[in-house]
């Protein structure tokens, strides 16, 4: 019987993996609620306060993009364009190439593991290091991040030992503070040869033209500490309208993403240094970048661009909690990636039409999303493009006849009393693959098709009220 | 959704929509639902064409074969009496899934109107007739499975405010509440090994607070729970919302 990929690879998921996205998301969940229901009357308020903003951003890009661009200039920061992935690479090794510079090092951002810049600036004689802890440990193991904040939540503290030991970092050691702390050791010296610093950026205010950076681990400021040029990829969708709305934002994605009050470190940065500044970068590049979004806003499921990348939704999703993120194939994994991942593939939409599968429709990702998306709506979105679209999807039953038989009620009462014979046929000798996945696992209930209708029918009547 | 912006209930008289896990599998749910409607003093009406509210192949993604299954259901429900259904799932359908699917229909203004007439039964009862606490009694530990379907809706609170009202009945709080079943209709059979170890967990989280029943507003929950508790050879004792009212009533 064939089953859906990600099925499959839940099941054979080893149980150390399993156990560790499990833990690690639910503790993450858990706080994330405890603390938004404890400091705020009514934190569902916010969530679409909040989500409205950004669909108001998102369905007024063209007026905001041009908006940042203007400020941004008049702040001193070369704005780029790129509309792929490759254009946006292209546009780095650009700048690097005409300052000659080869070492950059690397703050967490999701759009640069989208164009896979590490590995294209490897590629071209450029030294692309990860800062970021859990970044790092991904970067020296050649593997991939499985959750959108914690990128190592499927590892656990001794596969990292054996991975530091294997790198000459030390010998074996598996206490965390020691494996940060050589980390730390190792990463210093790299702050300090870089020539480029490269970021993200968690939101870009339009009013100001400035943009805001939240880590934990203050990677971003060493990034951009000793280096002349900072580089900051960011997404078009990025923009919030005005300063002032930051306040709302830093909330919600602190609380969402890590059950914090506040991040360790917010930054806010207009441009390039200033010459009353002693230090730090004297040229700044922003690449806005588009590579499919653009596609996304015109298409039915906008919705998901309002996204602020908080992981929240990942935690929560019982379907992510057992599969783990490396199952869906893709940058973005569980409930928020299970639509922009599809979304992002253009015209290869078929080849993650399975994604938005992955999921029981339970909505506990809406209802904790800080932007409020509807993403259980946008999943049955996608169900039915790919249908549309005629893409195979295993196990999923075929739909045509039963359409045919629940819209003539007369074939329909006859099934009903038809289907008695199924509790006297052994259920494994019945042909029907959705049948046999159910029965598999599950036994089933009696069939006691038009018992109701009978007992309606033949029950004494009783004098009316 | 829809669910938010219903006229109050007027008349007593209601249209059964029986839901076609009960028409195949739990006849004892519908009669209970009668029978609880009646001992409200409510006429309750049972449209005999009634087959299914479409939802199988809504989340199945066929939005074609949906459709003509809601075009089906709308004709069927004619009428403007609520429509009264004893699951979170399917009046969730009707009010949110249906409209969705329907949306540059031309005849989406139908689908809306049945959306607005569509209650789940505890929703009903608490929210439409103004019931907030139930006779009779029912010596009962029960552990409330909240049924996915009914989040962002009044249907648990209402179905709290019941149980808890009922002599006898002790509501158990159980762990993670607010994770699904698994269950998910075409996910629990294309995705078999996620659905059934969701079910598992959530069996585990309940079997913990040691309930007498596992009660839910939804059977196609406890089709896949106590479908997973028997083929594990650990069987549970569920019941529906309605057969608790049903009963709670028989033992006054």
């Amino acid at each position: 019987m064939k089953f859906q990929q990600i099925d499959q690879f839940a099941a054979e998921l080893k149980v150390d993996t399993r156990a560790a996205v499990y833990d690690g998301s639910k503790k993450g969940h858990e706080k994330r609620t405890k603390l938004l229901f404890d400091e705020f009357a009514d934190p569902d308020a916010l969530r679409r306060m909040a989500g409205d903003i950004k669909q108001h951003v998102i369905e007024n890009l063209d007026t905001y993009l041009p908006a940042v661009e203007a400020k941004m200039k008049a702040n001193g920061v070369q704005v780029h364009w790129a509309a792929t992935a490759e254009a946006a690479n292209e546009a780095v090794l650009k700048i690097m190439r005409a300052r000659g510079a080869t070492k950059m090092v690397k703050a967490k951002t999701m759009v640069s593991e989208e164009t896979e810049l590490a590995a294209f600036l490897e590629k071209h004689g450029i030294e692309a290091l990860e800062t970021d802890l859990g970044e790092f440990i991904v970067q020296i193991d050649g593997d991939h991040p499985s959750h959108i904040v914690k990128p190592i939540i499927h590892k656990n503290r001794r596969e990292i030992a054996r991975s530091f030991e294997r790198e000459g970092l030390g010998d074996y050691n598996d206490d965390p503070q020691t494996i940060t702390r050589r980390a730390r050791n190792f990463l210093r010296h790299k702050y300090l040869a870089a020539d480029v610093g490269l970021t993200g950026a968690n939101f870009v205010s339009a009013e100001s033209g400035r943009m805001v950076l939240v880590t934990n681990e203050g990677n971003s400021r060493f990034c951009l500490a000793a280096t002349k040029c900072h580089i900051a990829m960011i997404g078009i969708e990025k923009i919030v309208p005005r300063d002032y709305d930051l306040a709302l934002f830093l909330n919600l994605l602190a609380r969402s993403g890590t059950a914090q009050e506040v991040t360790v470190y917010t930054e806010f940065i207009s441009g390039p240094k200033s010459p009353a500044q002693p230090d730090g970068p004297e040229e700044m590049h922003v690449i806005f970048v588009d590579n499919g979004r653009t596609e996304v806003l015109a298409s039915e499921c906008r919705d998901i661009l309002r996204c602020i990348r908080c992981g929240a939704c990942l935690n929560v999703c019982p379907v992510y909690r057992q599969a783990s993120g490396h199952a869906y194939r893709s940058v973005y994994p569980g409930p928020v990636g299970a639509v922009l991942s599809p979304l992002l593939m253009g015209d290869k939409f078929a080849q993650k039409a399975d994604l938005p599968k992955a999921s029981s429709l339970c909505g506990a990702c809406n209802e904790v999303c800080p932007v409020n998306i509807p993403i259980p709506d946008l999943l049955l979105r996608l169900r039915n493009k790919a249908k549309e679209e005629n893409v195979p999807s295993p196990g999923t039953p075929p739909m045509g006849a039963w359409a045919l038989l629940a819209s003539q009620p007369t074939v329909w009462r006859a099934s009903l009393i038809g289907g008695k014979v199924m509790n006297y046929i052994p259920t494994k000798l019945i042909p029907v693959p959705a049948l046999q996945a159910w029965a598999n696992k599950r036994a089933l209930p009696e069939w006691r098709g038009g018992e109701f209708r009978k007992w309606l029918k033949n029950r004494p009547k009783k004098t009316k009220p | 959704m829809l669910n938010a912006e219903r006229a109050p209930v007027t008349g007593k008289r209601v249209q059964l929509m029986a839901t076609c896990l009960c028409d195949a599998f739990y006849d004892d749910v519908a009669a209970a639902t009668v029978e609880v409607l009646e001992h409200l003093g409510v006429e309750v009406v049972f449209p005999e064409g009634q087959t299914c509210c479409g939802q199988p192949a809504f989340n199945g993604g066929d939005w074609v074969a949906s459709r003509k299954v809601v075009r089906h259901t709308v004709k069927t429900f004619a009428g403007d009496e609520p429509v009264v259904v004893p699951s979170g799932s399917c009046a969730a359908m009707m009010f949110h899934g249906a409209v969705l699917e329907f949306e540059t229909e031309p005849d989406l203004a139908e689908v809306e109107a049945l959306g607005r007439r569509t209650w789940e039964l505890g929703d009903f009862l608490v929210n439409g007739l103004g019931v907030k606490t139930w006779p009779g009694k029912f010596p009962a530990t029960i552990a409330l499975h909240r049924a996915c379907h009914t989040r962002g809706t009044n249907s648990i609170a209402a179905a709290v405010t019941l149980l808890k009202s009922i002599a006898g009945v002790n509501v158990v709080e159980f762990g993670e509440a607010e994770q699904c079943c698994g269950f998910g209709g075409t996910f629990s059979v294309s995705f078999p090994n996620i659905s059934s170890a969701m079910g598992d967990l959530k069996l585990e989280h309940i079997r913990a607070v040691k309930p007498d029943i596992l009660v839910s507003p939804d059977m196609s929950c406890m089709m896949h729970l106590t479908g997973l508790a028997a083929k594990e050879g650990q069987p549970i004792k569920a019941m529906h919302l309605a057969q608790v009212l049903r009963d709670a009533l028989k033992a006054k």
